[in-house]
């Protein structure tokens, strides 16, 4: 069935207002689009390691979960959900739970890329039916903009600052969605927040139902860490995408597909431009640091199409 | 069953749940986050052409849809980042001050 | 009578984790309590229970599936030891504040600095503050026992609870056990249908919140009357178990403390070398006894009182290290709950058995030789001392 937004609009929200994220925050659109993607009728155990999003969408008594919703500690959301999922099984085996549930799992960069590696490494490779969302901010947020693993290049964050003798970030960006996929899961996708959602749905619902440990990566700007106006979200996700900062591909049992081949690939300032967190590679005598951005991108590009059907 | 809306900073540790769960889905909704705005959505419906794509952007889940329409911004937890103001293509939204 | 079989401490724990089938384990292999999910594996893969094995890759995600199952509504279980026990430091603090009833067998074996597969008790002394309960067995009869109570006591006070063995002592050990026949197990621990669970058909159920200041106290107020009445859930499940099988359980043991003047306060194996070191002193006339502590988490206060309060010397005996610099933990729990206690003994620790480092009867007539001492005396000396270590 073809994808639209207007039909997919009708579902009853299942991520709820009055959490406290702050204004614009790209990990409250992600979450609510990945959500929509249930089916309606399904129910779902929301999971969630520590992070902006916890502490904002569960802060006791209020949670902004239509589901049930499970938080126990920040490295373990994977291993949390992997006991709940197995509990499903047995349950549903006995008779005891009747019902069709579907198990997600949210985590910022930091409780996935970092943290976290090691319980969602054993989640994906017991094989657990459950999809692992991490909406990537690219840097320890919750914390006050520590760098990460997923932080890229040049970036300034509050552990790799920009100094007289440091550029920010001193290693490229990990490639988590690279190390899932060796994990040879059904499905593993990177997507982000672009004009009707029709990316992020169909690799969320894609993710959400197929049967076994999935894997969705969303690129979910941060106005505060990435210093950018809290109005210009979409249009951040776009250059991320325009560029090929952010390719969005999915790979389909151990196949890679391309989701999207920018007609015209804009040069990487144009993402860099828009944001604080890179404005010192715009000073006299950085332009090198932009060259080797740009060279990057390139060279995982060019080795990303490489790899695709 | 304790409820959320009668929990509150005041409440004994009698009153509160036991391991400090929640029996209520969208509790979050007795918070009402509209408070923080600075900026407000004035939304044009003369001008909206009921496309949706502001819709699924507002991170706070504020702009209500019934019957296939997009309807007024909720602005009990509307926060004002105008993100639905940038992304419509029709300038229906335009963030400006708010008489309270 | 039950059917009396031959049995490693590990094997006995496996066994009453088979015939209560619970509905998930997940276990992380370390030495010594490695044979128990071996075992229990066995009995899944040939289809002897119902349970899911969940073969995670740490300990720290063994804690975390088991709170994931438990808050589910399964019964969730899991088996460790020394640095394992350690890894899952901060799950455990979760398991117990978020209220599920998860039951953890604990081989007890000495924390690593230097690394040593021996036992003592360091790991589950290191983590008596997590809020779980605690019950401490003496061989391979009582671990085997306290496992079948450990569910029905920490589904009824909605804490997690963790049963102790001695490492390689109790758990490699074979002795002839009696066992308790499987239907009565059955029946003993009844079925689970927790109030609230995240799959609950029509229910909704959030766990885990981000607690602000206003609220965290009054959460552990909560969790701190728990586990003070855990107290009479203990001793309740008990008396059930008596009349099931004929054989007592209390917060504590009270050996030859009739009219005792001198008496040894020790947790798990060593109680049996010193009941053996008690009947040789008694037979010279001397007015020795022991009191073995089994439930460690609660605080057997009020029984600890009533047993010492007559003698005029105790040795409290500590199998950790708490580094005070002035006594173990052990020590430094007995010596709180005498204070009040007109006309109380003398008391002094003796830190031993660590690293597996042997307790032998001699151990004990030397420390009740130091008693005697000081009950003639009055003069307790040294109050924080080592036993079994080479000294020049």
């Amino acid at each position: 069935m073809a994808y639209s937004l207007k039909e997919e609009l009708n579902k009853k929200y299942r991520f709820t207002p009055g959490h406290r994220l702050c204004a614009g925050c790209g990990a409250g659109a992600a979450v609510q689009g990945v959500l929509r993607a249930l089916d309606e009728g399904d129910r779902a155990v929301v999971g969630n390691a520590t992070s902006c999003l916890e502490v904002s969408t569960f802060i006791y008594p209020n949670t902004s979960y239509e589901d049930s919703y499970i938080h126990s500690a920040f490295e373990n959301a994977a291993a949390t959900m992997g006991g709940v999922e197995t509990a499903y099984n047995v349950l549903k085996k006995k008779g005891k739970v009747n019902e069709n549930f579907k198990f997600i799992v949210f985590g910022g960069d930091g409780g996935t890329y970092d943290i976290g590696l090691q319980s969602l490494s054993g989640a994906m490779e017991r094989g657990h039916d459950l999809v692992y969302v991490c909406y990537d901010n690219e840097a320890y947020m919750n914390t006050g903009i520590q760098r990460s693993s997923a932080t890229p290049r040049f970036a300034d964050a509050t552990t790799s600052p920009v100094g007289s003798e440091s550029y920010g970030k001193r290693q490229n960006k990990k490639d988590l969605t690279e190390i899932i996929a060796a994990h040879n899961v059904p499905y593993a996708a990177q997507t982000t927040m672009l004009g009707d959602f029709r990316d992020l749905h169909e690799k969320a619902h894609k993710a959400i139902y197929t049967e076994g440990p999935c894997f969705l990566n969303v690129l979910s700007p941060c106005p505060r860490g990435w210093q950018y106006n809290m109005e210009d979200m979409a249009e951040i996700c776009k250059l991320a995408v325009e560029t090929c900062a952010w390719p969005l591909y999915e790979i389909v049992d151990g196949e890679w597909h391309l989701s999207y081949e920018p007609a015209e690939k804009l040069p990487i300032e144009r993402f860099l431009e828009k944001q604080g967190r890179f404005k010192h590679m715009f000073k006299k005598d950085n332009e090198w640091m932009i060259e080797e951005a740009q060279k990057y991108v390139d060279s995982k590009w060019e080795k990303l199409k490489s790899k695709c059907k | 069953m304790v409820k959320a809306k009668d929990i509150n900073e005041q409440s004994p540790w009698q009153a509160l749940t036991p391991g400090a769960e929640i029996y209520e889905p969208a509790t979050s909704k007795l918070v009402k986050t509209g408070e923080w705005r600075v900026l407000t959505p004035f939304f044009d419906n003369t001008k909206c052409k009921q496309c949706m794509l502001c819709v699924p952007f507002c991170p706070d889940a504020s702009i209500p849809v019934e019957d296939g329409k997009r309807g007024e911004t909720d602005l009990d937890y509307c926060k004002g980042c105008g993100i639905c103001a940038k992304v419509c293509p029709f300038g229906a939204i335009t963030m400006g001050k708010e008489e309270r | 009578m039950g059917r009396m079989d031959r049995m490693s401490g590990n094997e006995a724990v496996a066994y009453a984790m088979k015939q209560i089938n619970p509905d998930v384990m997940g276990a992380f292999p370390i030495t010594p309590s490695t044979e128990i999910p071996q075992y229990f594996a066995k009995y899944i893969a040939d289809g002897e229970v119902d349970t899911e094995f969940v073969p995670v890759e740490s300990e720290h995600s063994a804690m975390s599936t088991c709170i994931g199952a438990s808050a589910a509504g399964a019964r969730a279980i899991t088996a460790t030891s020394s640095a394992g026990l350690a890894f899952m430091w901060e799950m455990l603090y979760v398991a117990a504040s978020s209220r599920l009833p998860i039951v953890m067998a604990v081989v007890n074996r000495a924390l690593t600095g230097p690394i040593n597969i021996n036992n003592d008790h360091s790991d589950s002394m290191g983590c008596r503050d997590t809020g779980w309960i605690q019950i401490y067995a003496e061989n391979n009869q009582e671990v085997y026992d306290n496992y079948i109570q450990a569910m029905p006591i920490a589904e009824a006070c909605r804490l997690p609870i963790m049963i102790c063995q001695d490492g390689f002592i109790t758990s490699h050990a074979v002795e002839n056990i009696e066992l308790v026949a499987t239907d009565k197990v059955r029946t003993f621990v009844g079925k689970y249908e927790p109030e609230h669970s995240l799959l609950k058909e029509g229910e909704r159920l959030a766990v885990g919140p981000y607690g602000v200041s206003p609220y965290y106290m009054e959460i552990k107020k909560a969790q701190a009357e728990a586990m003070k009445s855990a107290r009479d859930h203990i001793l309740e499940v008990a008396d059930q178990f008596h009349d099931m099988t004929g054989r007592k359980y209390g917060m504590i043991e009270r050996y030859r403390m009739n009219h005792a003047e001198l008496a040894v306060v020790v947790i798990g194996s060593s109680a049996g070398t010193g009941k053996a070191a008690v009947d040789k002193l008694r037979d010279m006339g001397i007015a020795a006894g022991l009191v073995k502590v089994r439930v460690f988490r609660p605080f057997p206060k009020e029984e600890l009182i009533r047993q010492l309060r007559g003698t005029y010397a105790v040795a409290v005996m500590d199998k950790c290290e708490g580094f005070s610099g002035q006594g173990g933990p052990l020590f430094a729990e007995t010596r709180s709950a005498m204070y009040d206690v007109p006309g109380r003994p003398q008391m002094i620790n003796f830190v031993y058995g660590l690293g597996g480092r042997d307790v032998t009867v001699d151990t004990f007539i030397e420390i009740f030789t130091e008693l005697q001492k000081i009950a003639e005396t009055g003069e307790p000396g040294e109050i924080y001392r080592h036993i079994g270590v080479r000294e020049e």
